[in-house]
C-alpha cells in the first residue's frame, strides 16, 4: 500500500505540495528568520517593506520573523498530538472492533463519551488548570490535545475493522490456526491503513486547529512563539480594528493553508477507499481521454481504474 | 425505541464523566492554588471571595473526599455552581443571561449551515464531475479556517471598512431588549455577520459529506428504477437525497460539539454577549467556579443538543426503528 497507489489528481498534488513546504518551514524556519522575533529594537507599525516583508507589531518586533519562529512550534505540537491521538485511536478502536462483545461495549462507550463531550470547553477547563511553567511545554500542550482528539478516529477504525473481521481471507486464515495476533498485524492492519492515514491527517488538522485557539485565548506561553500566539498579540493590541492587517492576516493564511493541504490529501485518500468518488477530480479533457462519459449517468458511476491497484483494491471493495 | 435509550444511556454516562471530571480537576491542582489566586488579587478580596475560592478547590472543608463528592452532586441537582470569584454572584444566575444568546446564535447557525450544506451537497452529488466541483477546495479553505481568524477578517472587511453590517455586540446599545420590532430588527442586523461566520466555516464539512453520499446513492439500483419508471428529475434527486443525507443526521450529534467549540470564539470576535465570551473573560481572570460552571452547562446543553438529533434521525430512518442499530 505504497503512496504511488494514491490518485494523482491534481487536489492531491497541490495538497501535498502545501504539506511539504510548510514541512520545511516547521526545520528550517527559524533559521531564517532575520531577526529575533521577540526583539523590540524597531520602529512600532512599520508597514510591509524590504528590510520588514511583513512590518511591525506595535511593539516593534518583526512580524516575518515572529511567522518562520512560529511555524516550529504550531507544526510540532500538532504532529505529537496527532501521532499520540492515532496511537490511541488504534489502540482502542481496533482492539473494540476485533475483540466484539464486552471488551467492545466498554471501549466504545469511553471513545463515544469522548465524542459527546465538546472538545474545546474540555481542552480550556483542562489547560486552565495547568501550571504556568507547563503551559509553555508543547509537549504537555500536545499531549492534552490529544486526549480530547482521539475518540473519532477510533470510531472510524473500529467500524473499519468490524466489517473486515468477517471478510473472506481473515476467516481464511483464522481457520488455517494463525494467532490473534498475526491476524491484527499482518490481515487487518494493511487494509486500515487509508483509514488510519485520513484519521492521521484529520486529527493532525484537529490539532493545529486547537492549538492555535488555546494560544489565541491567551491560555499557553504567550512568549513561545506560534501562529496563535501572534494572533493573540495582534488582537490585544487591536490590530484588525486598526487595518493593520499585514499582523494578523498571514498567521491565519498560514493555519488555513495547511488545514487545506491535509484535506485535499485526504481527499486522495477518500477516492482510493471508494472508487466512485474518483472520476470527480478530472478534467473533461481528461475524462475524455480514457473514455469516460461526458455527462455523468444514472446507475453506473465511472470507476477510473488505476492499473497498478486493479489487485490491490479487489480486496478493498465493500461487498 | 432501543436506539434512543441507548443514546440516552450514553448521555447520562458522558454527562456523569463531565460532572466527575469537574470535580476532580481543581483536586488534582499542585501546590496550594488558594492562596496563589488570593495572593494574585493582591488583598483587594473580601471574606466571601475567599470562601468562594476555597470551596472551588475543595479545601477547608472538614469533609472526607466521598463525603465532598457526594455534596457537590447535591448541589448540582438544586442548580448550585458555587459563586463566581471576580463577580461575587451565583454562577448559575451569571449564566442564566449568557446561555440565551449562545444557543440561539449557534443553533440558527448550525441549522443554517446544515440546510445549505445538504442542499449543496445534493447538487453537487447529481451535477458530479462538473465544474462545481472546483467549488470544493474552497470550501474546504474557508472550513480549515479558525472561527475567530475567519470571523476577525469578516470583521475588518465587511463591518468597519464597508459598513454593511453592524458590529460588536448582539443589537443597538441605544435600544432596550425587549419585544418590540426594532430590537428584533436590530438583533437580526447584528446577528448575521457572526452567523455568516459560523455557516461559511461549518458548511463544507455537509457538503462533501452529502456530495460523496449522494454519488454513491445514485449508482443504486432503487434511482435507476425510478429514472426508468419515468418519475420528474426533481422527484429522482428526493428520492436519492432522502437515503444520502441519513449518515449526514447520524453526524449532526457529532459535529454539534465541533461547531460549539469554534462558535464560542466567534462570540468573543464580535463581543457577543453569551457564554463564550464569559468563558473567555473567566479563564483570563482565573475565576474558576466559573469556568467550571461554564464547562458543565456547555456540555450539557451539546449532550441535549446531540438527544435531538438522534430522536431526528429515527424519525427520518424508519430502520432504526426495528432494529438495535448504531
Amino acid at each position: 500500500m505504497s503512496a504511488v497507489q494514491i490518485p494523482k489528481s491534481p487536489k492531491v498534488i497541490l495538497g501535498a505540495s502545501i504539506i511539504g513546504f510548510f514541512t520545511l518551514m516547521m526545520i528550517v524556519g527559524p533559521y531564517l528568520a532575520p531577526y529575533d522575533p521577540s526583539a523590540t529594537n524597531f520602529a512600532p507599525n512599520l508597514t510591509p517593506s524590504a528590510s520588514h516583508w511583513l512590518g511591525t507589531t506595535s511593539l516593534g518586533q518583526d512580524i516575518m520573523s515572529q511567522l518562520l519562529t512560529g511555524a516550529r512550534a504550531t507544526m510540532v505540537v500538532a504532529l505529537v498530538a496527532g501521532l499520540v491521538a492515532t496511537f490511541l485511536a488504534i489502540a482502542v478502536g481496533v482492539a473494540a472492533g476485533y475483540l466484539g462483545g464486552r471488551a467492545d461495549d466498554g471501549l466504545s462507550l469511553l471513545s463515544n463519551v469522548f465524542l459527546a463531550i465538546p472538545g474545546l470547553p474540555l481542552l480550556i477547563v483542562i489547560d486552565s488548570y495547568l501550571p504556568s511553567g507547563e503551559r509553555s511545554n508543547a509537549f504537555v500542550i500536545g499531549l492534552i490535545i490529544s486526549l480530547t482528539g482521539w475518540a473519532w478516529g477510533a470510531r472510524v477504525l473500529r467500524a473499519q475493522t468490524m466489517s473486515l473481521r468477517n471478510r473472506d481471507f481473515v476467516e481464511a486464515s483464522r481457520i488455517i490456526g494463525e494467532s490473534r495476533t498475526r491476524i491484527m498485524v499482518a490481515e487487518i492492519a494493511p487494509n486500515l491503513l487509508p483509514v488510519l492515514a485520513s484519521s492521521l491527517l484529520f486529527t493532525i488538522l484537529y490539532s493545529i486547529g486547537a492549538y492555535v485557539t488555546l494560544a489565541y485565548v491567551g491560555l499557553t506561553s504567550t512568549s513561545v512563539w506560534n501562529w496563535g500566539t501572534m494572533l493573540y498579540w495582534a488582537q490585544a493590541n487591536n490590530a484588525p480594528l486598526s487595518n493593520e492587517w499585514y499582523w494578523f492576516v498571514p498567521p491565519g493564511i498560514c493555519i488555513a493553508l495547511v488545514g487545506t493541504g491535509l484535506a485535499l490529501v485526504n481527499f486522495g485518500i477518500d477516492e482510493f477507499i471508494n472508487p466512485r468518488l474518483r472520476e470527480g477530480g478530472l478534467s473533461a479533457r481528461q475524462r475524455r481521454r480514457i473514455g469516460m462519459p461526458r455527462r455523468p449517468r444514472l446507475g453506473f458511476t465511472p470507476v477510473r481504474r488505476l492499473p497498478e491497484t486493479i489487485t490491490r483494491l479487489s480486496t478493498m471493495e465493500p461487498r | 425505541m432501543r436506539m434512543l435509550l441507548r443514546r440516552l444511556s450514553l448521555y447520562v454516562v458522558t454527562a456523569w464523566v463531565a460532572i466527575t471530571a469537574n470535580f476532580i480537576l481543581p483536586r488534582l491542582m499542585p501546590g496550594n492554588p488558594v492562596e496563589t489566586l488570593i495572593g494574585q488579587l493582591q488583598g483587594r478580596v473580601s471574606p466571601q471571595q475567599v470562601r468562594a475560592i476555597q470551596l472551588a478547590f475543595g479545601m477547608g472543608l472538614k469533609q472526607n473526599i466521598v463525603q465532598q463528592y457526594f455534596g457537590y452532586l447535591g448541589q448540582l441537582m438544586h442548580g448550585h455552581l458555587g459563586v463566581s470569584i471576580t463577580l461575587s454572584a451565583p454562577v448559575s444566575s451569571i449564566l442564566r443571561s449568557a446561555v440565551p444568546w449562545t444557543v440561539g446564535l449557534i443553533g440558527v447557525s448550525t441549522i443554517l449551515s446544515f440546510l445549505v450544506g445538504t442542499i449543496a451537497g445534493t447538487m453537487l452529488g447529481w451535477t458530479r464531475g462538473s465544474r462545481f466541483d472546483s467549488l470544493i477546495p474552497l470550501t474546504t479553505f474557508f472550513q480549515a479556517v479558525p472561527y475567530f481568524f475567519l470571523g476577525t477578517v469578516m470583521l475588518l472587511i465587511f463591518g468597519s471598512n464597508l459598513h454593511w453590517f453592524p458590529v460588536l455586540g448582539a443589537y443597538s446599545s441605544n435600544l432596550n431588549p425587549g419585544w418590540s420590532w426594532a430590537f428584533v430588527f436590530s438583533l437580526i442586523r447584528y446577528g448575521e455577520l457572526p452567523v455568516l461566520t459560523i455557516v461559511l466555516s461549518s458548511v463544507a464539512g455537509w457538503m462533501l459529506g452529502m456530495r460523496n453520499m449522494m454519488i454513491t446513492m445514485v449508482a443504486e439500483d432503487f434511482v435507476l428504477m425510478a429514472v426508468a419508471k419515468g418519475l420528474p428529475r426533481r422527484k429522482v434527486i428526493m428520492h436519492a437525497a432522502r437515503n444520502a443525507v441519513l449518515p449526514s443526521v447520524a453526524n449532526l450529534s457529532l459535529a454539534i460539539g465541533l461547531v460549539v467549540s469554534g462558535a464560542l470564539l466567534v462570540e468573543l470576535v464580535f463581543n457577543y454577549p453569551g457564554v463564550g465570551n464569559l468563558l473567555l473573560q473567566a479563564v483570563l481572570n482565573e475565576d474558576y467556579p466559573l469556568i467550571q460552571g461554564i464547562f458543565l452547562v456547555i456540555t450539557m446543553t451539546v449532550l441535549a443538543a446531540n438527544l435531538l438529533a438522534d430522536v431526528m434521525y429515527f424519525v427520518l430512518d424508519p430502520r432504526t426503528r426495528t432494529e438495535a442499530a448504531v
